[in-house]
């Protein structure tokens, strides 16, 4: 186990020094940072003064370097636009994230789970059917469109819902929906899978003759062991939601990472933009070093290769 | 005896012909039997028509902006205004709706279609090369796929779009170039299946060169995995085209992208609702279509695959 814990650390780290390498490099795609900083109507002399005061005049390897060094510091230098550093600003925005992310997933897991149990207990039944349109039809919605869709209709002709912000819960209900829904094709399909490779199986016969209640064989038997892949894959969903975030926040006017990433984006506010991409890249990372820990305890056999 | 046993063997020579139906004909049977699959094809085919006959179909011009004629409502709408000259009415600039929807489908069968094309040829490589060799090989690709998952799509996308600088060529090479972690991880895993069966063994044997057994032997064989990948990923360029023309780094106006006529149809839903949800519905509709092609392909090909 030990060695396993290892090797999978090693394997984190390097991908996310290269991911870190690969966010630094993004604000060269423009050509000349300082140039772009600088605006349209910037002279030579201001071009260079931004050039020394950031430091664009150096390698490029010593400015990765110390653009890694600081930032595993928790220095992602000063935002070019709030001018304030950076790292405070995303702490700042990064629980209302993670709490939007939150909802979302706790929305679609109650909704997936047990729609995909109730398809794995009747394979090709009538809820079967549903289930699986439910799943076609989520695939096929584009997210902000959905949300537009929410909005419309329980903000606006139903007004149940308020319709932007972020003040209290009930602003998080359409968005955390929206988000949510997203991820719930793939979670619905892989507990109905499971579920029905564990109703097949031997002890789940045996359980039944012995005369225990069906719900006991269903969730203490069945679902136990059909959940274990159902929530590494809702781990590495949560990191792609928290991804997805920056369209939904931008519709709903939410004050987290997604929205403070699409402002930078459009004031060319490139250390923030670096940091939201990395901050987000490493929290997949570690999510899914989690989710690896998980399995690995859960199931000795993984561990073991 | 004679004649029976003559009778018997007559019977046994023509009854494949009468009782069991050929291959092809047992495909052709499950194709027209699945009724996803047919949906699916025949509205994808009827949008890529559209798209084509678009300069012939269009009642307008999709970029002719006629001011007193804004904000029309459908044809169905009861409204004095609605006209059978704009089916589906006009925008806020007084476009003609149906035109620009129609035009707007080529933006995303194109965008789709090429940005699948792009991300399938670097993950197929991927994907086939670590099937195949395994070991190194197949540790230095796993590194490449986590290293792309970990990063997020929709953020770097845009990201780098707003870098470079938004146009229909470099929409779709972002998005070539950030989605074929699917097609790596399914060829991975299809090619590792293949690879030790025996034809392939008979292949090295006879001395094929690698490249000959890997586009001759192991590609053939995972095709069709290739197929069900390919339709996903196109419906996912589609979308992710459409999300970024609406978050405007992609598609720039005038350009009729649908994520764009949804975006700048956004201030005005409230009081014509009608405005997003027309090219919304085309969007949902052409992605459907194209994820029932995906599925019925996959069911078909492999009928143990659906559970």
């Amino acid at each position: 186990m030990f060695a396993y814990i290892l090797k999978r650390l090693g394997v984190a780290v390097l991908v996310a020094l290269t991911v870190s390498l690969i966010t630094f490099s993004m604000i060269y795609l423009s050509g000349d940072p300082a140039v772009a900083l600088a605006g349209e109507n910037a002279t030579q002399e201001d071009i260079e003064r931004i050039r020394d005061f950031y430091g664009y005049d150096r390698p490029i390897i010593v400015q990765y370097f110390d653009w890694l060094f600081r930032a595993l510091q928790g220095d992602f230098g000063q935002s070019h636009y709030l001018k304030k550093p950076v790292a405070d600003v995303i702490f700042d925005r990064l629980p209302t994230t993670m709490l939007l992310g939150l909802f979302a997933l706790i929305f679609a897991l109650t909704l997936s789970i047990p729609l995909g149990v109730l398809a794995a207990i009747r394979p090709n039944s009538l809820i079967d059917r549903v289930a699986l349109t439910i799943a076609v039809i989520g695939q096929a919605m584009p997210s902000f469109w959905f949300a537009l869709t929410l909005m419309l209709w329980l903000g606006v002709y139903w007004q149940v819902l308020p319709i932007t912000g972020s003040s209290s819960w009930l602003n998080f209900v359409m968005p955390a929906i929206a988000l949510g829904y997203y991820i719930t094709p793939a979670v619905m399909r892989l507990t109905r899978a499971g579920m029905l490779e564990v109703l097949s199986t031997d002890f789940i016969r045996t359980a039944r003759a012995k005369g225990l209640r069906p719900p006991t064989v269903l969730v203490k038997h069945a679902l136990r062991n059909a959940i274990i892949p159902v929530v590494s894959l809702a781990a590495v969903q949560f990191g792609f939601m928290l991804g997805g975030s920056i369209v939904i926040e931008t519709i709903f006017a939410i004050n987290g990472l997604g929205f403070l990433a699409w402002e930078s984006i459009l004031r060319a506010d490139l250390p923030m933009m670096q940091a939201i991409v990395l901050v987000l890249s490493v929290f997949y990372i570690t999510l899914t070093f989690i989710a690896d820990m998980l399995n690995a305890w859960l199931d000795p056999r993984i561990r073991v290769t | 005896m004679a004649v029976t046993d003559t009778a018997q063997t007559a019977r046994a020579a023509g009854a494949p012909e009468l009782l069991e139906p050929s291959p092809g004909q047992l495909l052709r049977r499950r194709i027209f039997g699945h009724a996803g699959l047919l949906i699916g094809a025949v509205v994808l085919v009827t949008i890529f028509l559209m798209a084509i006959l678009a300069p012939w179909l269009a009642p307008h011009d999709p970029y002719d902006q006629v001011l007193e004629r804004k904000l029309i409502p459908p044809v169905w709408f009861d409204d004095p205004k609605a006209t059978w000259d704009h089916i589906l009415g006009t925008d806020a600039l007084g476009r003609d709706y149906l035109s620009r929807l129609l035009y707007g489908a080529r933006i995303s069968l194109l965008i789709g279609f090429a940005a699948m094309l792009i991300s399938g040829v670097i993950g197929t490589t991927i994907g086939v090369l670590a099937g195949y060799f395994g070991g190194r090989v197949d540790m230095v690709a796993n590194f490449i796929i986590t290293t792309r998952l970990s990063m997020p799509v929709v953020l770097v996308a845009i990201a780098v779009v707003s870098l470079v600088g938004s146009s229909l060529t470099v929409v779709i090479w972002v998005l070539g170039l950030l989605i074929w972690d699917r097609f790596a991880v399914v060829m991975r895993s299809a090619t590792m299946q293949v690879r030790d069966l025996d034809f392939v063994a008979s292949a090295q044997a006879l001395g094929c060169s690698t490249p000959r057994i890997l586009l001759t032997e192991i590609m053939p064989n995972i095709v069709n995995n290739l197929i069900v990948v390919a339709t996903v990923e196109m419906a996912h360029a589609i979308i992710l085209e459409a999300a970024l023309s609406f978050l405007g780094m992609g598609v720039q106006p005038p350009e009729p992208s649908w994520g764009l006529m949804i975006s700048e149809a956004k201030g005005l839903m409230f009081f014509e609702g009608w405005l997003i949800f027309i090219p919304g519905i085309a969007l949902f509709m052409l992605v459907l279509a194209i994820n029932l092609l995906g599925d019925g392909v996959r069911d078909v090909t492999a009928p143990e695959g659906r559970n």
